[in-house]
Parts: structure tokens; C-alpha cells; sequence
């Protein structure tokens, strides 16, 4: 069996994968953290608690009404993101002329609240929810075997991470979100209406943090706590990233997904916390992130 | 004649502070009036509370007929009122052209970048630059140049030759009075009485939050002694 520095390539390429499909949920999730963090200027705690209302909503309009993972691809981000609206709208947007801790500890107080709700109602234990048949299986890439439903994760969440990208930073509906950011008073004195803007970006990283809660549901199971165990990595993706950079928190995603995966290979005992040794050398050598502007 | 924008006593607060004490003031439709005064005397508080940026504001504020006071800030614009503010405004993250797009375009009439290109061609060579890699003349007919497009008809500008050596001062002349020669109604506030007597129509003086003097350019010579006294120009 051919072997890379001692380890065979089959384990090896084996826990590549299980860093970059954790990377790929990582970076969809710190990604809609740095939307919300970058135009809103508010530090989402309720996000892993909405990527757990994308998985519960798949899971549900599936046993209620009978509609594959498909329809909840679709589904699920669209009333997460309109749960979102309302929240923002009704809520959060009171908090906006205050210190960024209140809008912290107001979000911290919806993600319990929400947890504690779906624990209340589903229990604390993990339901299976079953990849669409289309995506069963895997093909044989000869040195490893590669489940499809894996494969699809990754290529899915890299076009959508893309996407993004490009709608933030190459459309004219992008700059007016850079703009209102950097000076709202001014935007809103062109006859832009920045308090629905705001709403719409708060939609667009709840959306997002629930099109991540389906893709996950058939690899991790459905769970109340989901959100809560993978908040604190993904918070941890977007302060090496660097707060509020969309593109740091993408390739900072993918590259401490893998990083966590390579450790396990090379040095198992190290694989939970090398992501937060991480961040501390980031934070001391460069605390703005890896693609954060110095202040 | 029916002024396009008039103002009457208007009141505006920042917090507890009462900084304009009845403002009255109108602009008929293609006049270029200039609000002059020394610094803190209540002149980019008028601009701000007339745009609706200052919304601790009491008063009447109409262009066109229509009352702004009712208006938010976000629909202020649609009324063909357009703000270039004296910090300018410009966004670093966006490129000079983008700077140009960002605002909607509100009503026919307004210039296409083309013609912006060609009255600023200075903005042209420089489109693809972050906006605030500009000096600060260029930054100043960025923020003019970014209004005209969007088809406003009333313009509030506020002090637009801060800082600015003397030829480019006089290239913000030639803007403003081709904004004249357009039918663009200006709202000009400008501590650079030399630059304002250029371009003007008329003057109001402003003192301490209220409106003191008021008089056409023609009135200018035989009003020396009094801007000398209440100016210090």
C-alpha cells in the first residue's frame, strides 16, 4: 500500500476529506457570520441555532408534508431567512446605536432560547435524516472511496461560498451594501432605504447559515444542539479570517477544515483544539485576521 | 414668483443643544444661493435638517410644494433634493466609478458618465482607483459629479472649496456655473467669500442659528462694511 510520510494514502486522503467536508460547513457558516458581522456590525451568536432551524425544517417539512431534501434545499433557507427578517426587523435593529455587546448578548439569549425550545419539543438526541437517493453511494477513486453525498457537500458549498462572494464584492448590489456599511447616513441621503437592506443582509446570513443546516443534516443527524457544538469553531474561522472579510472567512474555512483533518492523521490528541491554537497565534501575530484590514 | 425650496422657522437641535433658532429662507427654481457666516454659526446644520440628516428639526422645509419634514431620510432624495456634504463622502471601498453608480438614479435629466467623464476627465483616468485615492479636489467633483447623475434638481453644497489649492477652486467655479447654465438650483454654504461673489445669485448671512441679512450679488459692493464687520473677510 503506497504510503505518504508513513501513513497510508488510502487514511490519509480518507481524513482529507472528513477536513474539507467539515471545512466546507465552516466556511459556509463563517461566511454568513462575516456577512451579518461585516454590514451589520453584529456578532451573530444566534447563527449556529439557525443552521439548527435549516436542519429541523428540512427534517420536518420531510415527516409532515412529505418533501425531499430537494424542496428543503430550497425551503428551509427561505423561512430561516424570513425568521431572520422578523428578528431583525422587530428586534435586533433597536440594538444597532447601541455598544456591539448588546446586539452579542441579544443574539447569545435567541440561540438558548431557540435550543432550548427544539430540546423542549424534540429531545436532546440526534434524528437520521437520509441523503436523497440520486446521492447515495460513492465511485471508487482508487486511492480512496469517495461517498457521493461527501462530494456534493463540498462542490455545493464552494459555489454557493462563491456566489456570495461575487454578489458582495462585483454587483452594484454588493457596493451598495459596502457603502452602507461604511457610512449608512450617507447612502440613505441618496434615496436608498438602508434599514431594509440591513433586514435583507440579516435574511441573507440566516438563509445561509440554514442552507448549511440541510446540507449537513444526512452527515451529522438532526439535532438541537448541532448549532451550539459547531458555533465556537466557526467563530474561531472568522477571527483568524478576519472579522467581517468574506474571503477570509472561505478560505480560512476550507483551510482549518483541512488543517483539523490532517492533525487527526498526524497527531489524533491535537485534532480539537488546533483550530484555537491557531486563532491564538493569528491573534498575537496579527489580530486584524489573515485577511482582515489593520485598524 | 413661487420659490422651489423654501424654509420657515426652522428650529434644529443636536441633543440638548438648540443650535438653529428659526431659520427663514426660500430659493427660486435655477438660482444659485450662498449661505455664508463664520464657522458654528448654525450654516451645515441648515443643509442638514433641510436634507432631513438632522431629525431633531422643527419648522416647515418645502421643494416644490412638498413638506421634507414628514418625509424620511431615505425618500428625501425622490423629491430631487441631492447633498454633497463638506466631509464629501466618498467610499473607500468602492472604486471611483462605483462611487459614481451608487446612487439610484431618481428622475429623467440627470447626467450619463459619459458627460460626467467629459466635465470631469480627471474622474475618467482615475475610474478604477479606491475613491479615496483621490486628491482632494478630484474627491470634491466626485461627490458633486455623483449627485448629477442621479437627475436632482435642487443641489445642497457644503463648502466645497475647504482645503482646495486655488486652481482647482477655480475649476469648481466653471462646474458650478455650467450647473447654472444647466437650470441646477444650488444651495451653496461657503466661508470663502471671494469664491461665493463668482458664483452666486444671492446672499443670506447667518449669525447664530437664525438668518440675519439677506441681499442679491448686485447689493455686494455696497454691503462691504457690514460682511467685513459680521464676517471678518
Amino acid at each position: 500500500m503506497p504510503m505518504i510520510f508513513g501513513i497510508p494514502v488510502q487514511a490519509l486522503m480518507g481524513q482529507l476529506l472528513v477536513g474539507l467536508i467539515n471545512g466546507s460547513f465552516y466556511a459556509l457558516l463563517s461566511l454568513g457570520l462575516a456577512v451579518i458581522f461585516g454590514l451589520l456590525r453584529v456578532i451573530n451568536f444566534a447563527h449556529g441555532a439557525q443552521y439548527m432551524l435549516g436542519a429541523f425544517v428540512a427534517l420536518l417539512v420531510q415527516t409532515w408534508l412529505g418533501l425531499n431534501y430537494w424542496f428543503a434545499l430550497i425551503l428551509a433557507p427561505l423561512i430561516v431567512g424570513a425568521f431572520g427578517a422578523l428578528v431583525e426587523r422587530s428586534m435586533l435593529s433597536r440594538l444597532y446605536k447601541l455598544d456591539h455587546l448588546y446586539g452579542l448578548l441579544f443574539t447569545f439569549g435567541l440561540a438558548l432560547t431557540l435550543e432550548g425550545l427544539f430540546r423542549w419539543q424534540f429531545g436532546a438526541s440526534g434524528q437520521p435524516y437520509a441523503p436523497p437517493p440520486a446521492l447515495t453511494g460513492g465511485v471508487n477513486l482508487g486511492f480512496m472511496f469517495l461517498p457521493l453525498y461527501r462530494g456534493w457537500v463540498v462542490v455545493a458549498s464552494l459555489v454557493i461560498c462563491l456566489a456570495v462572494w461575487a454578489l458582495i464584492e462585483k454587483t452594484r448590489l454588493g457596493a451598495t451594501l459596502r457603502a452602507a456599511t461604511e457610512n449608512p447616513v450617507m447612502v440613505q441621503s441618496f434615496g436608498i432605504n438602508v434599514p431594509m437592506l440591513l433586514t435583507l443582509t440579516y435574511a441573507l446570513g440566516a438563509g445561509l447559515a440554514a442552507l448549511a443546516g440541510v446540507l449537513a443534516a444526512p452527515i451529522y443527524q438532526v439535532s438541537p444542539l448541532m448549532g451550539s457544538n459547531i458555533i465556537i469553531v466557526v467563530f474561531a474561522v472568522v477571527v483568524v479570517g478576519g472579522m467581517g472579510s468574506i474571503m477570509g472567512a472561505i478560505v480560512t474555512g476550507y483551510l482549518l477544515g483541512i488543517a483539523e483533518g490532517l492533525t487527526k492523521v498526524f497527531y489524533p490528541e491535537a485534532s480539537n483544539i488546533v483550530i484555537f491554537v491557531i486563532m491564538a497565534i493569528v491573534l498575537i501575530l496579527r489580530p486584524a485576521g489573515l485577511f482582515g484590514k489593520e485598524a | 414668483m413661487t420659490p422651489l425650496l423654501e424654509v420657515r422657522d426652522l428650529n434644529a437641535w443636536y441633543g440638548e443643544s438648540h443650535v438653529l433658532h428659526g431659520v427663514n429662507m426660500h430659493v427660486s427654481k435655477g438660482e444659485t444661493v450662498c449661505i455664508l457666516g463664520r464657522n458654528g454659526m448654525g450654516k451645515t446644520t441648515t443643509l442638514r435638517s433641510i436634507m432631513g440628516i438632522v431629525r431633531q428639526r422643527q419648522g416647515r422645509i418645502t421643494l416644490g410644494g412638498q413638506d421634507l419634514t414628514a418625509l424620511p431620510l431615505h425618500r428625501t432624495a425622490h423629491t430631487g433634493l441631492g447633498f454633497v456634504p463638506e466631509e464629501r463622502g466618498i467610499f473607500a471601498t468602492l472604486s471611483v466609478e462605483e462611487n459614481l453608480l451608487l446612487p439610484p438614479v431618481i428622475s429623467q435629466g440627470g447626467m450619463t458618465l459619459d458627460e460626467i467623464y467629459r466635465l470631469f476627465p480627471n474622474l475618467l483616468e482615475r475610474r478604477r482607483s479606491p475613491g479615496t485615492k483621490l486628491s482632494g479636489g478630484e474627491q470634491q467633483m466626485l461627490a458633486i459629479a455623483r449627485i448629477l447623475r442621479t437627475g436632482a434638481t435642487t443641489l445642497l453644497l457644503d463648502e466645497p472649496t475647504e482645503g482646495l489649492a486655488p486652481v482647482i477652486i477655480d475649476a469648481i467655479g466653471v462646474v458650478l456655473r455650467e450647473l447654472r447654465a444647466r437650470g441646477m438650483t444650488v444651495v451653496l454654504v461657503e466661508q470663502n467669500f471671494r469664491f461665493a461673489s463668482k458664483v452666486a445669485d444671492r446672499f443670506y448671512i447667518m449669525d447664530h442659528g437664525q438668518m440675519t441679512h439677506e441681499f442679491p450679488v448686485g447689493e455686494l459692493a455696497a454691503r462691504m462694511d457690514m460682511l467685513h464687520e459680521t464676517l471678518g473677510v
